[in-house]
């Protein structure tokens, strides 16, 4: 297992529970890391990170094209496309680019050869250094419905083999984008706030964690004096607490300020760094007891 | 009916806490939470009947008959989605399957179905008079924006003489943001004073105007960085862009919400300025021009 990189992600369900505050730390106290921003629709590592010596490529997708002169207007792709991308409208189909799905299937099927398939830009992956952090970030272009193509190019990005650990800054929600960014993840972090909204969505991401048969533990952030919903919750459900992350002026200030408290804070260096030592234990801990399954 | 819709392009800046301080002002007939992937405005509205619900079917999943299938691969080769899994036998993935029936259509032997799969339930809750529209997608499902249409529909629907509809969105400029701004007359847009919380506003304010939906920002959480918050201001006065006011960061807002109450409901000072951010989005959507 040396010779495979440890893969982290850092989910939640609700928004703004401190995902990219966690990632980045994590990766920026490992020192040595990879960080890629899968929250392709807002995405905010980069904003932390700055990195240097950035390059970009963009992602495509496929979408039909349609040649009306060759079009015998059979129909057959309008009553197959099932996403109602294509419509009838004159003597031949239109397309509706924002639902296609880019499956293929109009151009597969036409019997006129009238349909072949072109390239449409949806968004961008760029990659950076940032100290010892290889920073990857994709981003949708507005407008676009789905990131689950920009999602897949960054995920080809994490390396097979050496042993610097990657951490994937996932979007929020539990939907298809957060399945296919925690996919080639060994662990995940459930990052939690301390309201019944955390909670709840909380709930959610544990669900999906266990559906896909995840090793997981918890992170609870912007912890306060008072009750923490999220931390009854964990107790119920006997999830372990990786460790905790108060709610704080400083924190606040450098983190709103696009500043990495890890690097920038001694206090905050030592409290990531406890935070990674202990994901890396419950990590080895977990594929130990799946080598004795 | 006058829509309006709240959202933030980042998470957890406040669209549902601000969302449900509206509702209690406004006494709206109408309301709905179309953040389908992570649903909380029903934590605070505190129905007391329970809802109607309804199953949402999304798109179909592909199913191999296996008795069928003479294991030529064709499905597994033509599949975009990589939802075709060779074993022994050939299998779909469900959660990767998205539905469209390539497989179907070039499997020589007919031994895919495209079967109908629960992608997520509607609920309606009916209090008095008022209406109350939301949804949970099934984990992991993909069809997030046509279920936030439903919600909107089935909101409309029940609540056909409501003069005020306030509507929760979700994080993101995607699928389900983009299906939750068709047909809403105006957009709240909730910014958070961080560099990451100015980044996003600027990508959500230009989806809301590639949609010419007609938008307003307020701050929330403003004293947590004053000069960002500043900064906002001064992005709204440069674009045109009508700016409600700022609400402060307020740990009794915490409260309010874990005891299941709106901020304005509260005395507190997120409450007070709720209202009066709550007081210029209203004349806005009523048709006045300036705040």
């Amino acid at each position: 297992m040396a010779d495979k990189p440890l893969t982290v992600a850092v989910l939640s369900g609700k928004g703004g529970t401190g995902k990219t505050l966690v990632s980045v730390n994590l990766a920026a106290a490992a020192g040595d890391a990879v960080y890629l921003d899968c929250d392709v629709e807002e995405p905010n590592g980069h904003l932390f990170f700055k990195p240097e010596a950035a390059e970009e490529e963009t992602v495509a997708v496929k979408i039909p094209q349609i040649d009306a002169a060759l079009c015998t207007a059979c129909r057959k792709c309008v009553e197959f496309c099932a996403f109602h991308a294509l419509a009838f409208t004159g003597n031949h189909p239109m397309l509706f680019d924002e639902v296609c799905h880019s499956c293929g299937g109009c151009a597969l099927l036409c019997p006129a050869k009238a349909i072949w398939e072109t390239d449409k830009d949806v968004g961008t992956v760029s990659s950076g250094v940032s100290g010892g952090v290889n920073v990857f970030t994709g981003k949708l272009n507005i407008g676009e419905a789905s990131g689950i193509a920009v999602i897949k190019r960054l995920l080809s990005k994490i390396p097979k083999s050496g042993n610097r650990p990657v951490f994937i800054d996932c979007p929020p929600g539990s939907a298809c984008a957060v399945m296919e960014s925690i996919q080639d993840a060994d662990f995940c972090v459930l990052v939690a706030e301390p309201t019944i909204f955390g909670a709840h969505n909380l709930a959610m991401v544990y669900e999906l964690v266990s559906l896909f048969h995840k090793p997981f533990g918890a992170v609870l952030n912007k912890c306060q004096t008072g009750e923490n919903p999220s931390e009854a919750f964990c107790a119920e459900h006997r999830i372990p607490i990786l460790g905790r992350i108060p709610f704080d002026a400083e924190l606040g200030a450098l983190n709103s300020d696009g500043r990495i408290a890890a690097r920038e804070s001694e206090r905050y260096h030592a409290l990531f760094g406890s935070l990674l030592e202990q994901i890396g234990k419950e990590a080895r801990h977990e594929t130990a007891s799946d080598f004795k399954r | 009916m006058k829509q309006l819709l709240i959202l933030s392009g980042k998470g957890g800046t406040g669209k549902t806490t601000i969302a449900g301080a509206f509702i209690f002002l406004s006494k709206a007939k109408a309301c709905a939470d179309c953040d389908v992937d992570a649903p909380n405005l029903h934590l605070i509205s505190h129905p007391s009947r329970p809802p109607e619900r309804a199953d949402y079917f999304g798109m179909p999943k592909a199913r191999i008959d296996s008795d069928k299938c003479i294991g030529c691969g064709d499905c597994l080769s033509h599949c975009r989605f990589d939802a075709i899994e060779a074993g022994t036998s050939f299998r779909v993935k469900p959660f990767a399957c998205e539905g469209c029936g390539v497989c179907a259509a070039v499997c020589p032997a007919g031994a895919i179905s495209m079967e109908p799969a629960v992608a997520g339930e509607l609920s309606l809750y009916r209090e008095d008079s008022r209406v109350f529209s939301t949804a949970k997608l099934v984990m992991g499902s993909g069809t997030s924006g046509k279920l936030v249409t439903e919600v909107k529909k089935r909101m409309a629907s029940a609540a056909e003489n409501a003069e005020l509809a306030v509507i929760d969105g979700s994080p993101g400029i995607g699928c389900p943001v983009i299906a939750s701004i068709s047909g809403v007359d105006m957009v709240l847009i909730v910014a958070e004073p961080s560099l990451s919380g100015i980044s996003d506003m600027e990508r959500i304010v230009k989806t809301a105007e590639t949609f010419r939906t007609k938008t307003v920002v307020c701050v929330n959480k403003a004293d947590v960085n004053p000069a960002k918050t500043e900064e906002i201001r001064t992005f709204c006065g440069e674009n045109r862009i009508p700016f409600a006011g700022v609400i402060p960061f307020d740990p009794e807002a915490v409260k309010a919400v874990n005891s299941g109450k709106s901020i304005a409901e509260a005395d507190c000072p997120s409450g007070q300025a709720v209202r009066s951010v709550y007081g210029k989005v209203m004349n806005l959507l009523s048709g006045g021009e300036t705040i």
